[in-house]
């Protein structure tokens, strides 16, 4: 049996405006299986990125609960949440979000401060991943000297550097024409083959067709999950 | 972990240099103010205090006059009431411990083909130890050369500089001068009191016996008349009493009528000097809280552009908490920036402050001390200031929402 990273049940969030509770998720179910490779489709407004942003601990939902890797996430202090989006989790940004003054190689080694991590070991690390990712050249460089492509490389080195058990891309591919965009996701490929859970958002079926499992959003809502796992065969013994 | 955070705080002073520069001036100009005043204002309060020890202590100053002369009154210490005798009661008070009778006047001095006109002092031996006057060569005069008028004499630092030369060629001792066309001996040397606090140089001086002085250097004014007396009290606290005592006893002396003008005056030469300490002291402690509004203003300085500096990083910020940073994290960061632009800027601070001492005191001869109290509280004063202003931005930048926060243009 295959254990969950992600298990999201009956999810709502709203946002107050001046006019009232304005919903953005109504009852979202999701379960995610570790090695998963998961697609969020769905128009601009459907909910997806908002969906995206709880399940890497940037938000917190209205109502629901949405358990990560075997934690409910909103029983977490606040400490513990910085540690999850530390370490269990990698974010990939549309916009890269390097810090611009910062050194490729030290906006790779970032997570790792905020793990603790020396020096020494940082930088090993940081090399590492910069190397795996085809930028070992530019270890030195800063992110203004370089392509958007490589830009969102030295992005997926960084979300890499912790050995996290799920990558979440927003829309990795957004700002990318479309030949970087294949170069991006064959990276995305082969992390999911080395056994790292993926979800990505994404507007682009192309994009989406790398991925093993397509799910859809439409007005706040799945509409379609071509892998839908059945709630029969989730375990609950390991939460 | 700190040890990257402090070279990241480093490097965020480092990205806008003009604006961290501008910020730090803030606390460069503070720092140095307080330090440079601090050291001015000591330095006059030893200075003020220098003198006050120079002067002796516990002392009054008894001055004959004022006394009326057809209604028009002359300056104090002109008119002869004051004699031996008073200062010989005087010394039966209780609470006296020395008193010492004054003649003076004016006196040309030669010895070789030197000449000099200065300060003559006739006294007794005791004088002396009131003023806590100690000798740099030779001998003090003896109560027999008070008794017998013997023609000695002890002169100040500065009439042997003109007598005598500049240099230490020529000793005095033992040597004769001539005051007033008269045959004296030099018996002493003083040593060296400096100026008093209105700048009179004090080692521009001679004594001699007082009998000397009455008989043989200013003719005869009245037998026994002395312009002053000068009286030592035991302690502080029996001054107001030794005073009270001095003027009932020479209103008696006297002939004095209750309610009517004395023929004296007394002077109590140790207050003044207090009033002159505490006015230095007033103007030290003055100097260093204007000093210290400064480095409140740049304080604020730093604590606005804080301000400035977490809004513009608020997307780094969103970053930094999307990848794994915790609130202290982000709390520490800003607050390592605040604390290391004061301290710096602390650092610039010490150095002008006390490089404006040092060009103070060679340009005006005023004493200045770069204390190591003053450094060490401006120093202390800048990093609390660091960490005081520094902390509301830094707080308001780890309280941010992540999401708002990456959201953020």
């Amino acid at each position: 049996m295959q254990q969950s990273v992600i298990e999201v049940n009956h999810l709502y969030k709203a946002y107050q405006t001046a006019a009232g509770d304005f919903p953005v998720l109504k009852d979202v179910n999701l379960q995610v299986l570790s090695g998963d490779y998961v697609a969020i489709m769905g128009p601009s407004g459907s909910g997806k990125s908002t969906f995206m942003n709880i399940l890497g601990c940037l938000d917190m939902p209205t109502a629901g609960s949405y358990v990560l890797d075997g934690y409910a996430v909103a029983t977490m202090a606040a400490d513990q949440v910085a540690k999850v989006r530390n370490q269990t989790i990698g974010f990939v940004f549309q916009g890269f979000n390097l810090l611009a003054r910062a050194s490729l190689l030290d906006n790779v080694a970032l997570p790792l401060v905020y793990a603790g991590v020396s020096k020494e070991a940082r930088h090993a690390r940081a090399s590492l991943l910069l190397e795996k990712v085809g930028l070992s050249k530019h270890m030195h460089s800063h992110p203004n000297q370089i392509s958007g492509g490589q830009q969102q490389r030295v992005a997926i080195a960084r979300a890499l550097v912790n050995q996290p058990r799920l990558i979440l891309a927003d829309e990795p591919t957004g700002n990318l024409d479309s030949t970087t965009s294949e170069e991006i996701m064959a990276i995305f490929d082969g992390l999911n083959q080395e056994g790292i859970t993926i979800v990505l958002v994404t507007h682009e079926t192309d994009i989406a067709e790398h991925a093993k499992r397509q799910v859809r959003f439409l007005d706040g809502r799945i509409v379609q999950d071509t892998g839908a796992v059945a709630s029969t065969e989730i375990g609950h013994d390991h939460v | 972990m700190f040890s990257a955070m402090l070279g990241e705080a480093w490097h965020a002073m480092g990205a806008n240099r003009l604006r961290t520069f501008l910020t730090m001036l803030g606390m460069v100009i503070g720092v140095g103010a307080v330090v440079l005043m601090m050291a001015i204002g000591q330095g006059a309060e030893a200075s003020v205090k220098r003198s006050i020890s120079a002067m002796g202590s516990h002392l009054f100053v008894v001055l004959s006059g004022p006394p009326r002369m057809g209604g028009a009154r002359t300056a104090t210490g002109n008119a002869p009431s004051l004699n031996v005798r008073d200062a010989n009661a005087i010394v039966e008070l209780y609470g006296v411990v020395g008193v010492a009778p004054v003649t003076m006047g004016k006196g040309q001095v030669v010895y070789a083909s030197n000449n000099w006109n200065t300060d003559i002092i006739g006294t007794t031996a005791e004088y002396m130890d009131i003023r806590g006057w100690g000798l740099s060569a030779g001998y003090p005069f003896s109560t027999s050369d008070t008794r017998s008028a013997t023609r000695v004499a002890l002169l100040g630092k500065t009439v042997v500089q003109n007598l005598f030369g500049e240099e230490d060629d020529v000793d005095p001792i033992g040597k004769t001068i001539r005051i007033n066309q008269r045959p004296f001996v030099v018996l002493g040397v003083l040593d060296s009191k400096g100026q008093t606090l209105d700048g009179r140089d004090q080692d521009d001086t001679i004594i001699v016996p007082l009998t000397t002085a009455q008989r043989k250097l200013f003719g005869n004014q009245l037998p026994g008349t002395v312009r002053q007396i000068m009286v030592q009290a035991e302690s502080d606290n029996v001054m107001s009493m030794v005073e009270d005592a001095l003027n009932s006893l020479l209103n008696q002396r006297h002939n004095i009528r209750e309610g009517a003008d004395s023929d004296f005056s007394v002077r109590n030469l140790t207050a003044i000097a207090n009033s002159a300490a505490e006015t230095a002291r007033t103007m030290s402690l003055l100097l260093g809280a204007i000093a210290s509004v400064s480095l409140l203003v740049g304080g604020i300085g730093i604590m606005n552009i804080m301000l400035v500096s977490v809004t513009e990083r608020t997307r780094e910020i969103g970053i930094r908490m999307a990848i794994g940073a915790r609130e202290r994290d982000i709390l520490m960061q800003f607050l390592l920036e605040a604390i290391m632009i004061s301290i710096v800027g602390c650092l610039i601070g010490i150095a002008i402050g006390v490089t404006g001492a040092v060009l103070v005191s060679v340009f005006t001869q005023a004493e200045v001390i770069v204390s190591s109290a003053s450094v060490l509280i401006a120093f202390s004063v800048a990093a609390s200031i660091g960490v005081f202003f520094g902390f509301y931005p830094a707080r308001k930048a780890a309280r941010l929402n992540p999401i708002e926060a990456l959201r953020y243009q």
